[in-house]
């Protein structure tokens, strides 16, 4: 018995926390986080609703068929309720796989409508490097052997090459407001993984591969970035930011690092 | 000699099944330790604490806790956990005593290799916990151990060094031990049944251990391999899991052609079959204990078994949701997201099965019948929030998040614990002779039911603010500056819950020894292992209660029609 108000009681105040606890998800900025935050609603009031009844369900059982000296009736099953829930749930859980595909495919599949600044993200234990291309709008050759921290190269820039000259390297990750950015994913020793909450977007960056990852950011301001792949004893503390500027502020920074670097 | 025959190196399944229990407890004790350890460096970074430094002279000098220590706890308390506490007591704990006894076979199939199968993972153990004592400590790759972080050897942190090989050598060896435990109990269901003992009149809690082994069979085999080229990627320069240019404190590695998904790939065939070696028999007593103190047959004992072979088919099936943000192809998404949830819908039939045999029942609310109705509440609550994790859509935000943390501690742990409480409760009598005390069995289930919903379901909402697992503190994360309170509230129902375990050892340990006296058949349950006389010959199903015009509400297995 008391099993069913303790039963009854959890639900009410987790449903209470999720309807109107402190502790949520970040606004999101850009469409896809919008459309993101969309299907997780829709899916929570599905899934809350099955919690709720099973959980109710459950409780209900508890006291109504609590022992009083009844005599158990003798069931061994119902075949047409087993097919009942058994098509029941198969058609709802293998709906929210196909009714969440759009929003996947639109990050990792779909074709990029617009031309994309391009962005070359290094990361290493335990620190992120993002390269930018300068004035002249190309990327330097890098080699491994070019690799030296101390000198501050991380990513291994070839002196020799003209278009390295001018290529910016930053430790935070600047972005014009509504652009299209493709980074290209790259990992230097082991596993990291680039988060930007109100983004909505994660993704492990592993040695050995280019990942690409696109993303439109529409509202300006600073988001943090924590590494989200355990990646060593500091990985709590890989982290930098995002800073989505306007076009303008973005255009003079970049042309500003662009005439330090050479 | 003969002590040593009986009571150490005993071929006896039920001393083999007693000593994997004892094996699960050493080991539970000391994760949830380790965890309490850790929960406290979560609210209380700074903390100078005297004996972390004569525990861990490196790793807490001074008394503060560094983070690769904090990392290490969390790697051993992961595996002892997945393996030797929820691998165990299952399975080569409670299967070992009981599935013979429940089809009436006089002990296991090859009892030999039954005694072998403990004492490798006993060595497995061992092996596991050398890593705390060895130069540079234990491993802070997590359970998972990715590579290349696995693969680099001391470079790529302390405790990546020595202690990286032990923590590979122990699970070779506990992948060695289950794979002759599988054997055993497999062959044991198909060759060893009592006359009369048709499969389909075994109990569920016999299917849940057939099945169980038949996935581990197929699962720990791949693990051990996975393990074995992990072993020879950082000792014989080998380069499975390593690809060319990997540049690691400012030196370049000699290796190239590997591939770290590869290991994700492979630990990941296991890794999701696992939670199903974990849950399986969990589930086959579950379902066992609410017929009996429902005193009504299993509802839908076909489905019963039909879903348990499902979930073994699809588990085998699903293992890339575990890499939708991995690097893997964006297409094999869409795959494994639509087969991780179709595994809901077995687990939905076996939902709906459970309310239906307590449906219309005689409920008597012993403390087995309240962790089986417990485990039914989390299964529910921790299987929906897998709805979500299933979605690759939905995983681009939550993946490696607190939420991931409380959805599989929820479902994987607390649920296959509370499985196990039920059967302690509900086999104590068979296997000690004596009763355990019920009031004490009550408080213990009910403070446990509320202290384990207290520390699981802050982590969720932690989890939809963004907080990464695997963080040693979060001070530096501005975003989480207001999740302090979710922090102390899960640390200190984490050391309530801890505590309230105390009642349920004491009342073990106590009721072990001075116990009253058991009655043969102290529940009035149908199945063999509550009868007197050795391999009877059996008439009927596992589960007939209440059969209209039958002298009593139960009828046993081996009484004749």
């Amino acid at each position: 018995m008391g099993l069913a108000f303790l039963v009854w009681l959890l639900t009410a105040v987790i449903l209470y926390l999720t309807a109107r606890g402190p502790w949520w998800f970040p606004a999101p900025i850009s469409q896809h986080g919008a459309e993101f935050d969309k299907h997780f609603t829709t899916l929570l009031w599905i899934t809350g609703a099955i919690f709720v009844a099973a959980q109710l369900l459950l409780g209900y059982a508890i006291v109504r068929f609590k022992s009083r000296g009844q005599y158990a009736t003798h069931s061994e099953g119902n075949n047409k309720l087993e097919l009942l829930w058994t098509s029941a749930t198969a058609i709802l859980f293998i709906g929210f796989a196909l009714a969440a595909n759009g929003i996947w495919a639109s990050v990792h599949l779909d074709q990029a409508t617009e031309a994309a600044l391009k962005i070359d993200v290094l990361a290493k234990q335990f620190s992120w490097n993002f390269r930018y291309p300068g004035p002249d709008g190309k990327l330097g050759r890098t080699d491994v052997k070019f690799i030296n921290d101390s000198t501050g190269n991380p990513f291994g820039l070839d002196e020799k090459d003209p278009a390295a000259k001018d290529d910016v390297i930053s430790s935070t990750i600047r972005v014009p407001v509504n652009t299209l950015v493709e980074l290209n994913l790259r990992s230097r020793d082991v596993i990291h993984n680039f988060f930007v909450r109100e983004l909505r977007i994660k993704q492990d960056l592993v040695p050995g591969m280019t990942i690409p990852l696109r993303f439109k950011a529409q509202k300006e301001g600073t988001y943090e970035v924590p590494c989200s792949e355990l990646c060593g004893l500091g990985h709590h503390q890989m982290r930098t930011t995002l800073i989505v500027m306007s076009n303008e502020d973005f255009t003079r920074w970049l042309v500003d690092e662009g005439r330090k670097s050479r | 000699m003969t002590w040593l025959r009986t009571h150490v190196f005993s071929t006896d399944h039920k001393v083999i099944g007693k000593q994997y229990i004892s094996l699960a407890f050493f080991s539970v004790a000391l994760g949830i330790m380790l965890s309490l350890i850790m929960r406290f460096h979560l609210i209380r970074p700074d903390a100078k604490i005297g004996w972390f430094a004569l525990l861990w002279p490196t790793g807490a000098t001074g008394g503060i806790m560094t983070p690769e220590l904090y990392l290490s706890l969390m790697t051993i308390h992961g595996t002892l956990m997945v393996f030797f506490v929820l691998t165990t007591a299952p399975q080569g704990g409670f299967g070992n005593y009981f599935l013979p006894l429940q089809i009436g076979a006089p002990d296991m199939a090859f009892p030999v290799l039954n005694m072998l199968s403990f004492w490798t993972t006993f060595l497995a153990l061992l092996t596991l916990l050398a890593a705390f004592f060895v130069e540079g400590g234990a491993p802070l790759g997590g359970w998972t151990a990715y590579p290349p972080l696995s693969a680099l050897g001391q470079i790529a942190g302390p405790g990546q060094g020595l202690g990286m090989d032990c923590w590979i050598v122990s699970i070779a060896l506990f992948s060695i031990a289950s794979l002759m435990g599988a054997i055993n109990f497999i062959t044991t269901v198909l060759d060893m049944r009592t006359q009369g003992m048709d499969l389909m009149r075994m109990p569920l809690t016999c299917w849940g251990w057939f099945i169980t082994a038949i996935i581990s069979l197929l699962a720990f085999g791949v693990l051990l391999a996975a393990g074995l080229l992990l072993l020879m990627d950082r000792n014989l320069g080998t380069s499975f899991f390593l690809p060319a240019g990997l540049v690691v404190s400012d030196q370049l590695q000699n290796h190239s052609g590997g591939s770290p998904i590869l290991w994700q790939h492979l630990f990941w065939f296991f890794g999701h079959p696992e939670v199903y070696i974990a849950i399986l028999p969990g589930m086959g007593i579950v379902s066992t204990v609410l017929s009996v103190f429902s005193r009504k047959p299993i509802f839908g004992y076909k489905a019963m078994v039909f879903a348990m072979f499902a979930i073994a088919l699809l588990g085998f099936l699903v293992w890339g949701h575990h890499m939708f943000i991995s690097g893997m192809s964006p297409y094999s998404a869409m795959t494994f997201s639509v087969l991780t949830l179709a595994v809901g819908v077995p687990s939905a039939i076996k939902t709906f099965n459970w309310l239906g045999t307590i449906w219309g029942g005689d409920l008597h609310f012993t403390p087995a019948m309240l962790f089986a109705l417990g485990f039914v509440s989390v299964f529910v609550s921790g299987g929906l929030t897998g709805l979500f994790l299933g979605q690759p859509a939905i995983d681009l935000y939550f993946h490696d998040t607190y939420f991931v943390v409380g959805h599989f501690h929820m479902i994987m742990g607390v649920a296959a614990i509370f499985a196990m409480f039920s059967a302690m409760y509900y086999w104590f009598p068979k296997m000690h002779g004596r009763m355990m005390n019920a009031p004490l069995g009550h408080v213990h289930f009910y403070l446990t039911f509320l202290g384990v919903y207290a520390i699981f379901i802050p982590m969720h909402f932690l989890g939809i603010m963004g907080a990464p697992r695997r963080y040693s503190d979060f001070k530096e994360l501005e975003f989480l500056a207001d999740a302090g309170v979710l922090q102390k509230f899960t640390t200190h129902s984490a050391y309530f819950t801890a505590a309230v375990q105390l009642i349920f050892f004491g009342n073990y340990f106590y009721a072990k020894r001075r116990g009253p006296a058991a009655e043969v058949n102290p529940w009035r349950a149908t199945t063999l292992e509550w009868q007197p006389s050795s391999r009877p010959e059996v008439h009927r199903g596992p589960d007939v209660y209440s059969l209209p015009g039958a002298r009593e509400d139960f009828v046993m297995q081996q009484d004749k029609k």
